[in-house]
């Protein structure tokens, strides 16, 4: 790749990301405090459910749960809302030709950019309960956000090329994600599931991601096995992500 | 001089309808899946050979429906051929086409950037041109408003004046012109001018005979799919 390229590339990301911005949150102000109160919101809700009302043996829950939530909400955004990346654009995909999958990219590095500026609301709580970010982050916060980053961007293109062929499609993604987001320890931990059903929770994706987000939150330290499988199982899911587009995308502009 | 701008070789497209079988029948019943999508295609082009030659303009006319917009599509990339092969050469200017074109919600001078980006031109470019663009689209004070308040010919303008800027060697218009009014249509077709002494291939889709015949060196003509004739104007 040359210059000219790179330049081009470059130029296309920023101008479609700040597109995305604008378009989504109208400013982007606005958008900071929805990727905050969401995960936020969701975190009192089950902290009052099962830390008070059903009483769960977890200590410091609202760390837990916060420390999960915001890595799950920048995932599971990216995904419901990269479904609508190739069809919000359609006008864009029916007049001019350019690399599609930039669209996606765009909506996941949005999501990106608003998990990474939460993160300082992490550190609060983490303050909050006398507990202090290590040097570590500084290797280990880059080292997660990569397979974070492409495990999204690779379910995404999935998704959005899906999307503009089956319109239905959309609202499986839905119940898809609602499924995932308990399959995966992100309100309970792995030790609490029985045996029998740990296999089930251990080959969904998103949960060796999960496990080690919170581990670098809550005990800035990281699992490499889970770190390798999260790698694994991101390349894994891009692999397949590109494939169903590179097949699909050949149509966009006719079905859209 | 004579090079060779576009060339079609022997072009089919088809078009499957593929929005009235849903994701249910794929997953459960693929074997009808294929069968009902290829019952429900659509053969909009057929077996067409032509070539353009750079700095000609190019005439489609026909009845609606005959394939022209397709050919347009195909010629811009954004629709790929079937069958027979398509070599173009040089840099394409987006389809000009009635309706929405660019993001509804982005102001008209945001959708300029957005635009001149993905076809290749770098911020600074953009910038350079910006002035020049608003003042060829005669919009005044609505480059600042979301287009989607635009009217179908303010949006004509915008995507002309875009198109037209962006140093395209190619330039396809389909039918823009009925929208815009009397003065616009004037500044179009001179600049349309202007752009076929310095080389820029055109190709025009127009149900207007006087202009088709006014611009275009060469019309083709075209029924369902298929080419009748190319004639000199
Ligand atoms: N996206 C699409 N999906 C399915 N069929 C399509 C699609 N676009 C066009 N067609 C069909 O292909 C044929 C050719 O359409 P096209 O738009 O190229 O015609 P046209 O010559 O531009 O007509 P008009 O003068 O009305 O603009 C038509 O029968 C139309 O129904
Ligand atoms: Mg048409």
């Amino acid at each position: 790749m040359d210059r000219k390229t790179l330049i081009y590339y470059f130029d296309l990301i920023t101008v479609l990301t700040k597109k995305e911005i604008k378009v989504r949150y109208k400013n982007s102000a606005l958008g900071y405090v929805w990727s905050i109160a969401n995960p936020l919101m969701y975190a009192i809700i089950f902290y009052f459910v099962f830390k008070i009302v059903m009483k769960f043996n977890i200590k410091e829950y609202s760390l837990f749960l916060i420390s999960g939530l915001f890595p799950w909400q920048w995932i599971s955004n990216s995904i419901t809302g990269g479904a609508n990346s190739f069809i919000g654009n359609a006008s864009l995909i029916k007049k001019v030709i350019f690399p599609r999958f930039f669209l996606p990219l765009a909506q996941v590095l949005n999501d990106a950019f608003h998990f990474i500026v939460s993160i300082p609301v992490i550190m609060v709580f983490l303050l909050f309960y006398h507990r202090v970010p290590s040097l570590n982050w500084f290797i280990y916060l880059p080292l997660m956000l990569i397979p974070t980053f492409l495990i999204a961007y690779g379910f995404s293109l999935l998704v959005a090329s899906m999307n503009i062929f089956f319109r239905d499609f959309q609202y499986i993604i839905g119940l898809i994600m609602t499924l995932l987001f308990y399959l995966t320890p992100v309100f309970y931990d792995m030790s609490f599931v029985p045996k029998k059903y740990k296999n089930l929770v251990l080959i969904n994706p998103f949960t060796p991601l999960i496990t080690n987000w919170r581990e670098l939150f809550m005990h800035n330290n990281l699992n490499f096995t889970n770190y390798a499988l999260s790698i694994l199982y991101s390349i894994i899911v891009l692999v397949i992500g590109f494939a169903v587009y590179k097949k699909l995308q050949v149509r966009f502009a006719e079905v859209i | 001089m004579s090079e060779t701008a576009i060339e079609f070789n022997h072009v089919q497209k088809i078009y499957y309808l593929y929005t009235s079988i849903g994701f249910k029948e794929l997953l459960l019943h693929p074997i009808k899946y294929r069968r009902e999508k290829r019952k429900r295609a659509l053969i909009a082009i057929n077996d067409i050979t032509f070539s353009v030659k750079k700095g000609e303009a190019f005439g489609l006319t026909g009845p609606n429906g005959s394939g022209k917009s397709t050919i347009l599509g195909l010629i811009a990339g954004v629709l790929k051929p079937d069958r027979g092969t398509i070599k173009t050469n040089g840099r394409i200017a987006p389809l000009l086409e009635l309706g929405a074109g660019f993001h509804p919600e982005l102001t008209g001078r945001e959708n300029i950037v957005l635009n001149s980006i993905i076809l290749g031109m770098t911020k600074k470019e953009v910038e350079k041109k910006m002035d020049e663009i608003i003042e060829f689209s005669e919009l005044g004070d609505f480059v600042d408003q979301p287009i989607r308040t635009y009217s179908s010919g303010m949006l004509a303008r915008l995507g002309f004046s875009v198109a037209v800027h962006i140093d395209p060697e190619i330039l396809l218009v389909d039918e823009i012109l009925a929208v815009g009014d009397e003065n616009f249509q004037k500044k179009c077709i001179d600049k349309m001018m202007s752009f076929k002494k310095n080389g820029v291939t055109i190709v025009f889709v127009s149900h207007s005979t006087d202009q088709v015949h006014k611009i275009c060196d060469r019309v083709a003509r075209l029924e369902k799919g298929k080419l009748l004739s190319i004639e000199n104007a």
